[in-house]
């Protein structure tokens, strides 16, 4: 991704009211699916218009990132902001274990997933 | 200072405007379990066209930017040093079942890309470090790095149609463990990507179940 031009720097910063960092952005995976809790009401920030009208269906992070053509770390920040008035829900990426593995279980499905493409 | 990774090299189509593809295919209502892979390596091994290969979407890509202070945060002066890197990778995604969809990255094995692997990958089922023959020297930091990380890898050597090596001489310039598979792939074949794919899952499957076997691949 290339900034646009209307990415610049300033509008990021705008974007996030200057924050560099929300308190819970480290709990948003590049994964974690987000999900719409409500329709888009006027008045509302531009980005959060369109993170509603996107995560309708399961979207993840990144993919939001991608569709708003903004960093994940801005991304995060403004997801943040949702979560909290409850706008939208996070469904969080199961965690694997200690020892970086997954369940077999798991690993079945991914497996018979592969097979199938 | 400001430096960009990414992949793509000399020629590549610039990237599609994600705004303008009305097909995107959104996931399942039940979907709820977000797994990661990443396929990492050097600059234009082929990592995007291998995350095309097998992706249900057309890889879509994005960028994480982190400022780190640098040297003398402690100065007195309270004047930080820092430094800010932006990281571009693209992605893709195959659905696995109604609640868990996977994720395929593609991520740059640059140096200076890596103090970013725990924030963005941190979780992440296991790598593909994607080898171009004729540049092996870009494939030992991602491979000692993924070691250090006690991340589960295989490494697969892209086929660019040059003076062929076999896997065993690959393995020994590599300097790679016997443990760890090396498999030989067309990146832009789908069934070819497909394979590396279910390589890695094999080798994950005897990491974690070092007592059960899995059917080979038909």
């Amino acid at each position: 991704m290339r900034l646009g031009p209307d990415d610049d720097p300033d509008r990021l910063y705008t974007v996030t009211g200057g924050r560099s960092r929300a308190a819970d952005d480290l709990n948003l995976d590049l994964v974690t699916l987000i999900v719409s809790e409500c329709d888009p009401a006027p008045g509302m920030q531009s980005e959060h218009v369109r993170i509603l009208s996107m995560c309708r269906h399961p979207m993840a992070v990144v993919e939001v990132s991608a569709e708003l053509r903004m960093p994940v770390s801005v991304v995060r920040i403004l997801l943040s902001d949702l979560l909290d008035s409850g706008k939208v829900t996070a469904r969080h990426p199961r965690p694997v274990t200690a020892a970086h593995l997954p369940d077999t279980d798991l690993l079945k499905e991914v497996l018979d997933a592969l097979h199938r493409l | 200072m400001h430096s960009t990774a990414s992949d793509g090299g000399p020629g590549a189509a610039p990237a599609p405007d994600a705004h303008a593809d009305p097909s995107r295919t959104p996931l399942r209502d039940t979907a709820d379990n977000g797994l990661k892979i990443v396929i990492v390596g050097g600059f234009g091994v082929g990592k995007t066209t291998m995350v095309r290969s097998v992706s249900e979407i057309r890889p879509l890509s994005t960028e994480e930017t982190m400022t780190r202070a640098g040297v003398g945060v402690d100065d007195p002066s309270g004047v930080e040093a820092k430094s800010t890197t932006t990281v571009a990778f693209d992605f893709g995604r195959i659905s696995i079942n109604d609640s868990t969809v996977l994720y395929l990255f593609g991520a740059p094995g640059q140096e200076r890309f890596w103090f970013l692997w725990d924030r963005l990958f941190a979780g992440t089922l296991g790598a593909v470090v994607l080898v171009d023959t004729r540049r092996l020297d870009d494939s030992w930091y991602a491979i000692d790095r993924l070691e250090a990380h006690g991340m589960p890898f295989i490494v697969a050597v892209n086929d660019f149609g040059g003076p062929q090596h076999t896997l065993e001489q690959v393995r020994e310039a590599l300097d790679l463990s016997p443990e760890i598979p090396l498999v030989a792939c067309d990146a832009r074949d789908r069934k070819s990507s497909k394979s590396v794919l279910i390589s890695l899952a094999h080798h994950l499957y005897s990491l974690s179940a070092p007592h059960e076997t899995v059917k080979a691949a038909p």
